[in-house]
């Protein structure tokens, strides 16, 4: 058990975008590593997904900074947008929604990040106009 | 050096956590994950205590005393803090206690009573999830859950099976097997370790009393066998001090609830023996497969079908003695009286929730029909209002109630190693030996190691217990390094009188009580060595025929086979 | 260093020659500067374009320095849209005046009050060439430790007065001295694992001065005997982890890592990089361990501590990104110079984010001492709007509030401490009249509940239900009494957790109760958010100015608006779920919410 489990489970997602449950357990057979570990520190962890992404990727940041200027109004205003909620994804598999701690953008804030782009300074217009040019 | 706890000076050791020097000191801190063989995660944070200087409180189980150390265990402010501690625990707890298994007897339940915890302050949301019942041996409800992880370490660091662990983090942590899967579909090995560590209702056996309860009431012919162990442990469930033989009680009390025979699995072990040492013999003597396994423990052999498949030729063919009398029962037993098998319903009474799984495998499919465990049975005999402790006294049944003092061991570690041990040793040496005490295989030392020599040829023998030491063992045989002939494993700590199915706790202390009361029952036997039961012998001449002869290998062996696992 | 003689001499020939610098750090991409760097490079202009890291100024994000003539121009928020007009003045060689920041950065308020001691480089090199570090005085560091014995390196830690950056202020040199005398193998880990949301301090290092953090970290093995350095880092930070792979290889290849550096023979180092996974809770050395092995990041009780069984059970050293540039600035510039700054209990400075209700968003690195009203005023130029500050969040979710009346309050671990704030990793957020305080505390216990590893009790299920008590108060739901129990589950959490992260998390709760209370007070008695942050509380009405066109009455979801056309319309506040679609509906502003 000398293998890092949390660096095999990065590569793999690495590898496939999200963490697909057989692609785990064959894992485990090949490192003979207990499921237990794999699961438990796949599920622990923030970063592992368990759903593919979608072709956009849309992260709010939720950090202090973009708190403090109303991002829980941003977050709200696009889960209505696309009738799904954070972790969620379009059922066209179009758009997937993530929170994130902080994606660096403070002076910015509020912000957004769709697939390593940057949004910043977003008011309810901005957004509507942005998630409608994804649709 | 000197602490001070409550206002009173006592000598603590150097080494030691505040809960150790309480402990010792008679104090006892209320606490939910420590345990004396379990890795030390201060998680539960109820053996909080306060400490003269420091502003927070600190956990006693993780923190090491210090020399003028002034301590409060149970201050005004450490008892808010428990019932703040635990009415956090019963917000998100189902709460119902009348309807658990485990009611009455449940750690969670106890102390909220003794710190008046009438309403619960904290409420909200709760973590509600399915009851896993996939599994023949062992059920699992998370939602009587608190997460002192005691299940966890047994079965990942004692045991090495690793069938459950923890899962997602704070408030949605739980533990689960992984990957989703039930219980059935996990690495458990059922051998209850969990169940026993266990201080809720989260982790209980599956229960077949209902069923049993229907059997008792169907007309049926009605058979009864009872494993080594049980004998000295189901007493505890009805108050009495641990170590207490009740093997005469439990036969009557069998008999007042309706079973029409009451066979001893003793004798199941006798056969076991002279197979099994039948067995090594031949082993021993032709070199091949060795060292030989014992293949009593179903917990075992399912951790080495899933673990080491490509070492199952090292475990013995030989059944477990449940196996062997449930075989004789329905076979030789139903010959003689006349009866059909199938009007033959078998209970068998076990320590072991992992027998509740190895009456299911294909290959015993008809012969014993049901398992209860110590816990079970005496829940069974409070329902049907036994008076337990003044029943009178009666005797096994016969022609299957015949045991020597070596079927009499087999509930602890080294037991079975002991016994086949004084009948290989009479065939090796063609003696019949008078120095019978194997004495350094004995006691709670999870790996005990004895050479003999026997008619000129040196033995080397290894006893384990719990499957974390097992799997030392069988990673040595992997690597074609073990030093030893003979191996015997259980997997459950002190052997079968610390199986998952018998009275909690099983600590060091209480587990030793109910060794000694075994070997009390041996050394006031007469025959003390399998070979020379007289019921065995008949059974050989009468229907088996030779020992390990070919009818023998039909009805008293087995075959095994690999099992993937995740 | 002979054999670095050459390097020095080339980079400190580009460093003073004419050259143009964009920052390129994730803020500076973040505010667009790629496109920036792409057309200045495209442009055909005589001076060489190079990328630097971030120079702190996010609030003049993207950052391009122009060194012409051997004058300097900084030029603020130059984007893909006006690069040209830039590019078309460097051609002409004339300052662009609408975009120009200063000629130089101490012109600016934002960097008068600062000392930049280990930012030093920051937005000056390309955090990728080694011979700008080394012309800028890099190494010399590991040089002079180097010349002396392993444990006097430790006692000059000792003499510089450096406490550990990673929040409580334990001193350096004892954690140091802990593991200095142990045989066998050890490790030196390096805490990069910034979870704190709003605080990017590790991030800025790490990605425009990573040799900083490399020189540390061998002054580090030389003094203690390591021969294994670990960054740990979140992989949330791709820019940072390419940048140290990078960093790691080229040090690597100038001997300054590796076996035998600089020549001692012996010597040896390596550094790897282990990527963090996503849990704040990361932060507390036991778990940060754990995770380092790669399980589940839960914290484990001390004793043992890492210096007695760390990684893998041998003897551990962990320091954050702060604490080894600290190290890596005491052994160049020496003990004596280096405890001249700062207070009496508390030596240096410390990189502060600055974030928020402030005009100035940034990275600062401020002497220890400094007032918090010199901060927010001075450096970060106050609110933006000319609204009242009315508190600063200091040490972020494990930290607590501090009310505008105590800026006089100097930086340092004891003072806040006394206010019951912490430095924490150095992230600070300006809050104004419009932020709510028991809305920003509810923020902070949701993120700590978030983040709890789920393995003690208190943590576990306290955090939850103090997430639920402040998510009641926010709806206005419940009487004055909730205020005690709230009060009685924090004190509890905090005293009875298992490690740092369950302690601290009700400190932003116990805090804003203790400056803040009449906020929680409103909320329960008079049903109302006094800053119009918790919209259950919020009361929309329609003023006088309403036309009577109806358009707010066909967005509500609900039917809670009524009226006839061209008249009044009303609101029914029964009904009413304050989603403020009519407020945004409104095109008269006849729409008010109290």
């Amino acid at each position: 058990m000398d293998e890092n489990t949390v660096n095999l489970l990065l590569d793999l997602q690495d590898k496939l975008g999200f963490l697909p449950k057989e692609d785990m357990i064959k894992l485990c057979r090949e490192k003979k590593i207990p499921g237990v570990y794999v699961s438990g520190v796949a599920t622990f962890y923030s970063q592992f997904k368990f759903s593919p992404p979608g072709k956009y990727k849309i992260s709010v940041c939720r950090g202090t900074a973009c708190h403090v200027k109303n991002s829980a109004g941003i977050l709200q205003l696009i889960e209505e947008e696309l009738g799904i909620k954070a972790s969620g994804i379009t059922k066209d598999s179009n758009i997937s929604l993530d929170c994130v701690n902080c994606i660096g953008a403070c002076a910015k804030a509020p912000a957004i990040m769709i697939n390593g782009t940057v949004y910043g300074n977003l008011d309810n217009n901005k957004v509507k106009k942005i998630i409608k040019s994804l649709k | 050096m000197k602490i001070t706890i409550n206002n009173i000076q006592v000598e603590a050791k150097g080494q030691e956590t505040i809960f150790q020097a309480a402990k010792r000191n008679g104090i006892n801190i209320p606490h939910f994950c420590e345990h004396e063989r379990l890795e030390i995660i201060g998680a539960c944070r109820l053996c909080i205590v306060d400490i003269k200087g420091m502003p927070k409180l600190a956990a006693s189980c993780c923190t090491p005393v210090k020399e003028g150390m002034i301590i409060e265990t149970h201050s005004p402010r450490v008892i808010e803090a428990r019932r703040i501690n635990l009415e956090l625990l019963l917000a998100n707890h189902d709460l119902n206690c009348v309807t658990c298994k485990r009611n009455l007897n449940c750690k969670l339940q106890r102390y909220a009573e003794e710190f008046m915890i009438q309403d619960i302050r904290f409420e909200g949301e709760k973590r509600i999830e399915p009851v896993d019942n996939s599994s023949v041996s062992i059920r699992r409800d998370n939602n009587k859950c608190i997460l002192c992880e005691q299940c966890i370490r047994v079965c990942n660091d004692i045991q090495t099976v690793y069938a459950i662990g923890l899962e997602n983090r704070g408030f949605h942590t739980k533990i689960t097997p992984p990957f989703g899967m039930s219980m059935k579909e996990s690495a458990c090995v059922n051998c209850g370790q969990c169940v026993i560590a266990c201080p809720t209702g989260a982790l209980t056996e599956k229960s077949d009393l209902n069923e049993v309860i229907v059997a008792l009431n169907s007309g049926k012919y009605l058979i009864a066998q009872t494993a080594p162990s049980i004998r000295a442990t189901l007493g505890e469930c009805f108050g009495m001090s641990s170590g207490t033989p009740v093997t005469q009680k439990m036969v009557t009390a069998l008999k007042e609830i309706g079973f029409k025979k009451v066979f001893d699995t003793d004798l199941g072990a006798d056969i076991c023996i002279i197979e099994e040492a039948t067995e090594f013999v031949k082993r021993f003597k032709e070199k091949r497969d060795l060292p030989m396994i014992t293949t009593c423990c179903p917990a075992w052999i399912k951790f080495g079908e899933q673990f080491f498949f490509d070492e199952l030729s090292h475990m013995s063919s030989c059944r477990s003695p449940q196996a062997i009398l449930a075989s004789l029962i329905k076979t030789y037993f139903a010959g003689l009286m006349k009866i059909d098998p199938k009007e033959i319903i078998l209970v068998d009474i076990m320590p072991c929730t992992a027998k509740k799984f190895e009456i299911m495998r294909d290959e015993f499919k008809g012969e014993a029909d049901y398992v209860l465990t110590t816990v079970e049975l005496a829940r069974l005999l409070k329902q049907f209002n036994v008076d337990f402790s003044n029943l009178p006294d009666s005797e096994f049944d016969q022609p299957l109630g015949e045991s020597t003092g070596a079927g009499a061991i087999f509930g602890h570690t080294g037991g079975v190693m002991e016994a086949a041990l004084r009948t290989a040793a009479d065939w090796l040496t063609g003696k019949d030996l008078k120095q019978i005490d194997y004495k350094n295989i004995r006691g709670m030392s999870t790996m005990k190691e004895a050479e003999l020599e026997l008619g000129g040829q040196k033995i080397k023998v290894c006893v384990v217990h719990t499957l974390g030491e097992a799997r030392k063992l069988m990673e040595q045989i992997r690597e074609n390094n073990s030093p030893y002939h003979f191996i015997e494993i259980m997997a459950c700590y002190g052997g079968c009188i610390g199986g998952g199915g018998q009275p909690a706790p099983t600590r060091k202390y209480n587990l030793m009580k109910r060794t000694q009361a075994l070997i009390n029952e041996d050394e006031k036997m007469v025959l003390r060595k399998s070979h020379l039961n007289k019921s065995a012998l008949k059974i050989y001449n009468d229907y088996l025929g030779e020992f390990g002869g070919e009818k023998a290998h039909k009805l008293l062996h087995t075959s095994y086979y690999r099992r993937d696992y995740i | 260093m002979p054999s670095l003689q050459k390097l020095i001499d080339s980079g400190k020939k580009e460093l003073i020659e004419d050259r143009i610098t964009v920052g390129l750090a994730t803020c500076g991409i973040s505010a667009g500067g790629l496109p920036v760097i792409e057309a200045l490079a495209k442009a055909g202009l005589e001076i060489p374009v190079d990328k630097v890291g971030c120079i702190g100024m996010c609030y003049n994000e993207p950052v391009v320095t122009v060194i012409q003539n051997q004058k300097k121009s900084i030029y603020s928020n130059v984007t893909k849209e006006n690069v040209s007009e830039l590019i078309e003045s460097i051609k002409n060689k004339k300052q662009h005046n609408k975009l120009l920041a200063a000629n130089d950065i101490n012109e600016l308020d934002f960097f008068k009050k600062q000392k930049r001691i280990i930012m030093d480089n920051c937005g000056i090199i390309n955090p990728l060439k080694l011979e700008h570090y080394l012309a800028q005085g890099g190494y010399t560091g590991l040089h002079n430790a180097i010349k002396i014995k392993p444990l006097e390196v430790i006692e000059v830690l000792k003499k510089s007065g450096l406490r550990g950056r990673g929040g409580a202020g334990f001193p350096t040199w004892m954690k140091w001295s802990f593991i200095a005398g142990k045989p066998g193998k050890k490790y030196l880990i390096c805490n990069g694992d910034e979870g704190d949301p709003g605080a990017f301090m590790n991030r800025t290092i790490m990605e425009s001065d990573p040799f900083k953090l490399l020189e540390g970290m061998a002054i580090g093995a030389y003094a203690m005997g390591c021969d294994e350095g670990i960054i740990y880092t979140r992989a949330e930070y791709p820019l940072a982890i390419e940048t140290l792979e990078k960093a790691i290889d080229i040090a690597n290849n100038n001997n300054l890592l590796g076996k035998n550096i600089l020549g001692i023979k012996g010597f040896n180092f390596n550094i790897r990089i282990q990527k963090g996974a996503g849990a704040f809770v990361c932060g507390e050395e036991t778990a940060l361990i754990c995770s380092v092995e790669g399980k589940r990041g839960n914290p484990m009780p001390r004793p043992p501590f890492p210096t007695d069984h760390g990684l893998y059970g041998k003897p551990t050293v962990i320091n954050n990104v702060g604490t080894w540039s600290h190290v890596c600035a005491i052994l160049r510039i020496g003990s004596e110079e280096y405890a001249k700054i700062g207070s009496e209990k508390t030596k240096g400075t410390q990189m502060i984010c600055l974030t928020g209700r402030i005009q100035r968003t940034g990275v600062i690195e401020v002497p220890i001492g400094i007032t918090i009203r010199e901060m927010i005023y001075d450096i970060g130029g106050g609110s933006p709007d000319n609204t009242d500050v009315k508190a600063v969040l200091s040490g972020g979710p494990a930290g607590g509030c501090v009310p505008k009346e105590k800026f006089d309050t100097p930086l340092d671990y004891e003072s806040l401490q006394g206010l019951g704030a912490i430095m924490g990793s150095g992230g600070f957020v300006v809050l104004n009249n419009e932020s709510c305080m028991v809305n920003v505390a509810r923020y902070f216990m949701n993120f700590t509940q978030e983040e709890s590893c789920g393995k003690c009790t208190p943590c576990r299920e306290g955090t939850k239900r103090l997430l639920e008590m402040l998510t009641n108060v926010t709806r206005g739901v419940g009487g004055e009494s909730e205020i005690e129990k709230i009060r009685l589950l924090a004190e509890f959490i905090r005293d009875t957790s298992l490690c740092g992260l369950g302690q601290n998390a009700p400190n932003p709760v116990l805090s804003t109760l203790k400056y803040f209370k009449e906020e929680y007070l409103d909320h329960l008695n008079k049903k109302k958010c006094p800053a119009g942050a918790c919209h259950n509380l919020i009361v929309y009405s329609i003023i006088d100015k309403c036309t009577g066109c109806g358009n707010c009455a066909r967005n509500c979801p609900v039917n809670a608006i009524s009226g006839q056309l061209k008249e009044k319309f009303v609101i029914d506040n029964k009904s009413c779920i304050r989603c403020g679609k009519c407020y945004d509906a409104c095109a008269f502003k006849a729409i008010i919410k109290k």
